[in-house]
């Protein structure tokens, strides 16, 4: 049977804007992937407590606040700390290009912006199911 | 593999997730884990909470992780929510009502998608509970999907059942069908500052009354709560107290403990079976060979299965 993958959707930072994480959350359902979905306003320490609970094989980090050059590489980093840097993390939001090099040198994977196709973060998934599959 | 249960058992997070991982991917090593850990289970309480979809399940939840928490005691939750019968994806929202105890070391919630099982709970879900019990969970809160009138598997699963019901779902008559109604220890009655929550409280305390007519000492509990204001959570756990107390002291617990295992083990028993059968007898080649022979009418279904496990029996010398 081929393993189900599991997909924590979060929001760190203060924004109250979960209209994308939602909809990403319910499309990923719809492609089949079983997707943990947290709620706005929580900590990067939540997030990476929640993902090892969970024990996720993905975090989505959405954000829209600015603040995403802090937070997101923390959460990298708590997963680190924690021995999880096994679990892939993604992005999303309204993200400035410049700001994406630097976010990937922190281990952000991959950066998708407003008006990403849902198809493209599936491919994304879907390219890294080997690495997932332990 | 026993490197994994050493570590869950002293309460390694990240051996715990994994465990239930693999319980719910049936990996072959889970058997041998359960083994490892089943002597060390049988310290927590389990609790599992029902009731129809937005009931309040686990926002009750949440007041009930809060207090138990101040009261020092560890608590694991497993929120089950149902896979899609299309993608087979889910949606696991329940944690997001309590995610005021993500940081906290002392709680551990999963969220567990059905995957296809009925009955209200996934498959997964009673060796989970193995495991969060073998790690020193006090307390182990399975909540269940939000649930119909037959989706009852929890009660095999919990030492007591919490059924939550809200006003405007119905008149007595579904209070007293069966089903649902009958697997609650406690019945609490959420959101009574709705409309209709002292009239429901009083159908489930008349069909109790009914019920338990002449054997008034079984009548349940029925405790009244607005769990999103943090109300009646006290009274509810009084009530969970005093029934707990009461099981424990009349052998109820025991005996429910005791027929948990015998189901538990009817189940792996009737699985083991059917997948030894299945596999020596390649079963899935052969069906459909069958159902064309059933659907030409050339065999009825029970004579043409009867014959075939005679057939089997003697082949592989069981008899």
């Amino acid at each position: 049977m081929k393993k189900i993958i599991r997909i924590l959707i979060a929001k760190p930072g203060l924004d109250g804007h979960d209209r994308g994480a939602k909809y990403v959350a319910r499309a990923l359902k719809d492609a089949g992937y079983e997707v943990i979905y947290t709620g706005i306003r929580q900590t990067p320490e939540a997030i990476v407590k929640t993902a090892i609970q969970e024990d996720v094989d993905f975090v989505g980090l959405s954000l829209l606040s600015g603040a995403h050059n802090e937070l997101f590489p923390k959460v990298v980093r708590l997963l680190r700390e924690q021995q999880a840097s096994d679990i892939i993390v993604f992005g999303g939001g309204v993200i400035p290009d410049v700001d994406i090099p630097q976010l990937k040198d922190n281990g952000i994977e991959i950066i998708f912006t407003p008006g990403t196709p849902i198809s493209d973060v599936i491919q994304f998934i879907e390219a890294n199911r080997e690495r997932v599959s332990r | 593999m026993n490197d994994l249960a050493e570590r869950i058992l002293k309460g390694d997070v990240r051996a715990i997730a994994r465990a239930i991982s693999w319980i719910e991917n049936n990996r072959p090593e889970k058997e041998k884990l359960i083994d490892a850990l089943y002597p060390h289970c049988g310290n927590a309480q389990v609790w599992g909470i029902t009731g129809p979809p937005g009931a309040g399940k686990s926002t009750l939840l949440d007041k009930i992780i809060e207090i138990e928490r101040h009261r020092q005691k560890k608590v694991a939750v497993i929120a089950v929510d149902p896979s899609s019968p299309f993608s087979g994806g889910a949606i696991l929202g329940d944690r997001l009502r309590m995610q005021s105890h993500a940081t906290d070391e002392g709680v551990f919630i999963r969220s567990m998608a059905s995957r296809g099982h009925l009955g209200g709970v996934a498959q997964a879900t009673r060796d989970a509970i193995k495991v969060l019990d073998a790690a020193g969970f006090d307390l182990i809160a399975v909540e269940t999907i939000g649930v119909g009138q037959t989706e009852i598997e929890v009660v095999g699963l919990s030492d007591l059942v919490l059924l939550v019901l809200v006003p405007g779902l119905g008149d007595e008559i579904q209070a007293m069908k069966a089903g649902v109604m009958e697997i609650g220890d406690i019945f609490v009655v959420n959101k009574k500052d709705r409309d209709g929550a002292m009239k429901l409280k009083a159908e489930i305390e008349y069909v109790l009354g009914i019920q338990f007519a002449d054997q008034p000492e079984k009548i349940k509990p029925v405790v009244m709560t607005a769990a999103s204001m943090n109300e009646g959570i006290d009274e509810l756990l009084t009530a969970i107290d005093a029934y707990v107390l009461k099981i424990s002291n009349n052998g109820f617990l025991q005996n429910k403990r005791k027929g948990r295992l015998k189901s538990e083990i009817r189940q792996i028993f009737t699985q083991k079976v059917s997948a030894y059968i299945n596999q020596k007898y390649d079963f899935e080649n052969r069906l459909d060979k069958w159902v064309d022979a059933v659907y030409r009418k050339k065999n009825g279904p029970y004579s043409l299965i009867n014959g075939k496990i005679n057939l089997f029996l003697r082949e592989s010398n069981w008899l």
